[in-house]
């Protein structure tokens, strides 16, 4: 706190010095400061670490690595990590494979799981992990006070809504029942085709009941962390690095390659290609870190790998709104936008522009097809509306968050419609927060928005129009969707089940259209071939930590 | 009543003084003349120019050449035309900033370095606990809270643009806001050791009032730091403008500023491949008004330093 | 006597600050817990919120954090949810202080002697050339200057690290990259002290006294002219040690000034409020350092 004074004493001396000397070379003066500053710089920079066997350019700084809380993809693979549930995701195909649970046995209506925990599954405590630690776990995520985002993936177990609800206070009403140390009982309310690919996600993972239980919302910074993953948390310094040193305990142990992992936070793209390229970092696998404006040079590049996943970029209609209640003018404003240049000029990685809102090669399901490009069609249908050549349509708004994508996105959607459809759009830019609080509160007309798929199956697309949905945000309620869902979720015949999908996709984007699919993500990612082994590219974007292995 | 007289006298001439003193400061009259044929061009740039601010084409990412004076950006626009728009909305953004700094701040400033004692006190600490709010939750209430109610009380018929315009609007008032703080701490600090003056208390002695005295005696003996720090709030402001429309608070896509083109071109700069143009131009640009505006100010301040001969 | 009394008048005004601060970040659109993905049920929203205490009125929330702040509880972060605010700063703060010394250190260092040396060759080319130096010092923001000199330092020429915060070869060009711009500033400001002060009455006494130029200059214009940069250094100080949100984004700092911003726009109301604090208490100090720097260099200058 002494310092400005003690700075400006410094300079004064300095200057009596150079006086008294006679000469006036005051750029001499600057080479004062180097002692200063050196002291100062010693006692602020840790000890260099040693350099991890593994360094991975993660993203977004984690909110929280509590396999409950977790909801953002880069925290969700550390936090996976860490902690395994009942199955586990393939590093090859991203399919769910048996992780702590050995096996498992269905019942024919499929609305009945056996679970059979490992014999050799052990906490890094060295306790054993049983099915109690599990009923524990998945009781905990759906209790009210722990406000888990992801609760409803546990809806689909008998009692799990209205638990997580705080209609049933009693636990042991939960479809889960712990028939012994090693085996486990599950009941559901219909047949969930997709639930074992649900036990491999962070939200069903089995947690420490003991270290939650004494250290709460702090439990992950607790010393000597008790973990069920292949990897346990040795260091977690924000916004500087996540260091994770392997669990000899885990039961695949023997496979986990990598002795000491680092997740670097990094959110800005040319600093991840600075580091990759200082051979600072081994791999980098978060799409928002790779500049896109350099992908028809970065894609040429061997260390770059491209691959499908399920994500779809669209944007939203607020159906409230006139005049976009009117689904002829919906249509003319999908039906006037192309596509395929968006695809080509401004996202450039090789994306496929989206006809449909399901991506291609989601599991169970063949998705319909949407509208295409065609203006002559748009104009028409304005004109029937009652706009012919965009006279006389009110002045609105296409609402964004700011982010250099959505901007560029913006751009050329308000040129197209200008162009094709005679209407001029005003872009309304917005901080993130207020984006999406005018979002919710259907304070727009068109929104730009994104959807990430949470598990390879297509009902993690459809069910966020169902008109009761908090992600629907569009004001589109229709009972006939709503019913189509439902029926198909019911079934047990997975063809009758796409059929009913598929018909409740096409009232999505064909038939009423209150959203219009732009583009499909592509999953990118930066390692050297020749150096990494154990990276698979899968449609989930699941790249298991204890399956890479770095050759030395 | 001599006193008086012989300052009723004076305060007539240094005008035409600061004039004649100003013409013989050569690198002040070419900035000024920059300054004056920058404007000029701002205003009359979309009759000249082939291209619209705001015009899409193929033409993505072209490189300088005879069509496009300084290259095309991704959604291939004209980037000449788009650092000329973008010239208007920095600028009035730097002197909505600057005026603010110089209303609120200069006169919060020698009011209270002036008077001081617990009147200093507490204007130091309104100063000191605006300061210490974040910027950015202050800009984003602003904005938000504002926007509407402005909207609401325009007249009805203000048409499409009114959204851009009401943004803009808030957001050189939000930036003014911020931008005052800094000018009241340093005008009242050169205040401070003015009035231990014997001149200050000369003029009290002969009768002055204390407005008299801080117009007539302290803030002419200021004005130097004044114009200098007010040269030096303009590129913060420019540059602040550009990082709030980042956020999505500041003025909206399509339009331009120079500080959102420098952002864009920063962006592109990477050890891969740089389009160079997206940086340096309106990097230019900016470099270039500000040397002209500080040697105008520079001659500004020689013209009106009341100790110069 | 006066200065301590400023001391103890900084506690009332953290009091206010906090309160300001408490009630403009709750007064902004949107939550903590907003996010694209809903939740599956408007249930679970609820319980977060009542996890938070922040279902209760304004009033009860603020005294409940007051309660904690008196204990130096600055409470638990909303969006690092397994973090206090505590642990951020303890863990922050350290770096940011480091930087913004080294960056304060070197803006005073370059930017003093080339505003002297302007000043000293007014109007010559020395004069003309400084000026620009400064001017493009002051034009070139750190989100500019930082990948430039990451391109050519540590990517051209590897001299220095591209990014992290480990050895002291990490800090060197973070340093230059947050210090440039204060540089420039204050070799503006101190070239406009010197000419304000080379034509005080004592000035042209010393002169006529026959003492050289430049022992004029340096022995006492220099004493009056560094008042302007002395009372601009106090905000800019605070400033900088608290860090810069474009320089530790840019080297990946694990600083403060990241969250600073963050914080505001993650509506994290207590990490809000606890930084603030922070920051004042530090504005506070060093503008209080400044006044004291005031008297110590012209005596003319009392406070009562």
């Amino acid at each position: 706190m002494q310092s400005a004074p003690n700075a400006l004493y410094r300079i004064k001396r300095a200057f009596r010095f150079l006086s008294q000397v006679g000469e006036f070379k005051l750029l001499r003066l600057s080479s004062l400061w180097i002692p200063v500053c050196a002291s100062l710089v010693f006692p602020g920079c840790a000890a260099k670490e040693r350099r991890a066997d593994l360094v991975i350019l993660n993203g977004a700084e984690p909110e929280s690595l509590d396999p409950a809380i977790v909801t953002g993809q880069p925290e969700m693979r550390i936090a996976l990590a860490l902690f395994e549930g009942l199955a586990r995701f393939d590093p090859r195909t991203g399919q769910a494979a048996p992780g702590l649970a050995q096996n498992w046995e269905k019942s024919a209506d499929g609305r009945t799981y056996t679970f059979h925990l490992r014999t050799n599954a052990l906490w890094s405590t060295k306790d054993p992990i049983t099915a109690e630690d599990v009923v524990y776990s998945w009781g905990r995520l759906l209790k009210p006070s722990t406000a888990a985002g992801y609760a409803g993936q546990l809806y689909y177990i008998k009692n799990g809504e209205a638990f997580n609800n705080g209609k049933i206070k009693d636990a042991s009403q939960l479809g889960l029942r712990a028939l012994d140390a090693r085996t486990l009982l599950v009941e559901l309310n219909s047949p969930t085709p997709f639930f074992i690919e649900l036990c491999a996600s962070p939200a069903l993972a089995v947690v420490p009941r003991q270290a939650i239980e004494q250290h709460g919302d702090r439990w992950l910074r607790s010393p000597a962390l008790p973990v069920s993953g292949a990897y346990q948390l040795e260091a977690w310094r924000i916004h500087d690095k996540i260091r994770l040193r392997k669990n000899p305990l885990y039961w695949d142990g023997a496979q986990t390659q990598n002795e000491v992992v680092d997740f670097l936070p990094v959110e800005s793209a040319n600093l991840a290609m600075n580091l990759y390229r200082t051979h600072q970092a081994d791999i980098i696998w978060d799409k928002g870190l790779i500049p896109t404006e350099l992908m028809d040079v970065l894609s040429a590049d061997p260390d770059c790998h491209v691959f499908d996943y399920l994500g779809t970029y669209f944007f939203r209609f607020n159906v409230r709104r006139k005049p976009l209640d009117d689904v002829r003018v919906r249509k003319a404003f999908a039906l006037s936008v192309d596509k395929n240049r968006i695809v080509e000029k401004i996202t450039k990685g090789g994306e496929q522009a989206a006809h449909h809102f399901t991506p291609n090669g989601v599991a169970n399901y063949k998705p319909p097809q949407a509208l295409g490009f065609d203006p002559n069609e748009a104009r028409r249908l304005l004109a029937e509306a009652g706009y012919p050549g965009g006279k006389g349509f009110p002045s609105f708004q296409y609402l964004l968050n700011a982010k250099k994508l959505n901007e560029q996105i913006a751009i050329e959607l308000q040129e197209m419609w200008r162009k094709e459809l005679g209407i001029t759009i005003e872009l309304r830019q917005m901080e993130w927060k207020v984006y999406l609080a005018t979002q919710n509160e259907m304070d727009y007309d068109l929104s730009a928005s994104s959807w990430i798929g949470d598990y390879n199956d297509p009902n993690t697309f459809l069910e966020i129009f169902l008109g009761h949905n908090g992600n629907n945000r569009t004001g589109w309620n229709s009972e006939r969707y709503d019913q189509l869902l439902r029926d198909g979720n019911m079934q047990v015949d997975p063809r009758q089940r796409e059929k009913l999908l598929q018909e409740a996709e096409t009232l999505l984007v064909r038939n009423e259209i209150p959203i219009v699919p732009l583009w499909f993500y592509k999953g990118i990612t930066f390692f050297n071939d020749s150096q990494i082994e154990g990276i698979y590219f899968n449609l989930v974007d699941e790249h298991p930590v204890n399956a890479i292995r770095k050759k030395k | 009543m001599e006193a008086a007289d012989f300052n009723a006298q004076r305060s007539k001439s240094p005008n035409q003084r600061a004039w004649r003193r100003f013409k013989r400061n050569l690198p002040a009259l070419i900035s000024l003349a920059l300054f004056l044929l920058l404007l000029a061009l701002i205003f009359l740039w979309p009759m000249l120019s082939a291209y619209k601010p705001e015009e899409l084409s193929e033409a993505q990412f072209q490189p300088p050449s005879a069509l496009h004076w300084c290259g095309t950006d991704v959604h291939g626009r004209d980037l000449l035309a788009r650092i000329m728009s973008g010239a208007r909305v920095s600028l009035l953004v730097g002197a909505v900033g600057a005026a603010v700094s110089l209303l609120i701040g200069v006169m919060w400033g020698a009011v209270a370095g002036y008077i001081g004692g617990r009147l200093d006190g507490v204007m130091m600490r309104v100063v000191d606990v605006l300061y210490s709010l974040p910027s950015i939750v202050f800009v984003i209430v602003l904005i938000t809270t504002l926007e509407d109610l402005v909207k609401a009380a325009l007249p009805g018929g203000f048409g499409a643009d009114s959204g851009l315009s009401v943004r803009l609007l808030l957001l050189c008032v939000g930036l003014g806001a911020i931008s005052w703080l800094t000018m009241a701490r340093i005008v009242r600090g050169q205040v401070l050791t003015l009035r231990a003056r014997g001149f200050v208390d000369a003029s009290r002695a002969l009768g002055a009032g204390h407005a008299r005295i801080v117009w007539h005696h302290i803030l002419p003996n200021v004005y130097g730091i004044i114009i200098v720090y007010l040269t030096l709030t303009v590129p913060g402001i420019i540059l602040y403008e550009s990082f709030l429309s980042y956020l999505g608070l500041g003025i909206q896509p399509p339009m331009a500023s120079w500080g959102s083109l420098i952002a864009e071109g920063a962006s592109q700069l990477n050890p891969i491949r740089i389009y160079w143009w997206l940086i340096v131009f309106p990097g230019v640009a900016l470099v270039a008004a500000l040397l002209a505006l500080n040697f105008l100010g520079d001659g500004l301040r020689d013209a009106f330093d009341p100790r110069a001969t | 006597m006066y200065f301590l009394k400023r001391l103890i008048l900084m506690v009332p005004l953290l009091l206010l600050i906090s309160i300001l601060a408490f009630v403009l970040v709750r007064v902004a659109p949107g939550g903590p817990f907003d996010r694209e993905r809903k939740p599956a049920s408007p249930e679970i929203e609820r319980n977060l919120k009542a996890k938070y205490h922040l279902d209760e009125p304004g009033w009860k929330q603020y005294l409940r954090y007051l309660s904690g702040l008196v204990q130096g509880d600055f409470g638990p972060s909303l969006k690092y949810r397994n973090h206090s605010v505590n642990d951020i700063i303890r863990q922050g703060l350290p770096v940011s202080l480091t930087l913004g010394m080294l960056a304060f250190c070197f803006a005073q260092g370059v930017g003093i002697p080339l505003g002297f040396y302007t000043a000293a060759r007014r109007g010559q080319w020395g004069d003309f050339v400084g000026s620009f130096v400064a001017i493009l010092f002051i034009c070139i923001p750190g989100f500019v200057v930082g990948p430039l000199l990451i391109m050519a330092f540590a990517i051209h020429w590897r001299l220095f690290p591209a990014a992290l915060w480990e050895t002291p070869w990490h800090a060197i060009l973070p340093t230059v990259a947050l210090g440039l711009y204060f540089a420039g500033k204050i070799a503006r400001l101190m070239r406009e002290g010197m000419l304000g002060t080379m034509h005080e009455g004592f000035i042209t006494t010393a002169r006529a006294k026959g003492l050289s130029e430049s022992a004029i200059l340096l022995k006492h214009v220099f004493r009056l002219a560094i008042l302007p940069v002395v009372s601009y250094s106090g905000p800019l100080l605070a400033d900088l040690l608290t860090g810069s949100f474009v320089v530790e984004n840019i080297f990946q700092i694990p600083g403060i000034g990241v969250f600073l911003v963050n914080s505001s726009l993650n509506r994290d109301y207590t990490m809000v409020v606890g930084l603030v604090l922070v920051y004042a208490a530090l504005l506070l100090i060093m503008n209080l350092l400044v006044d004291a720097g005031y008297s110590l260099l012209d005596p003319r200058v009392q406070y009562e």
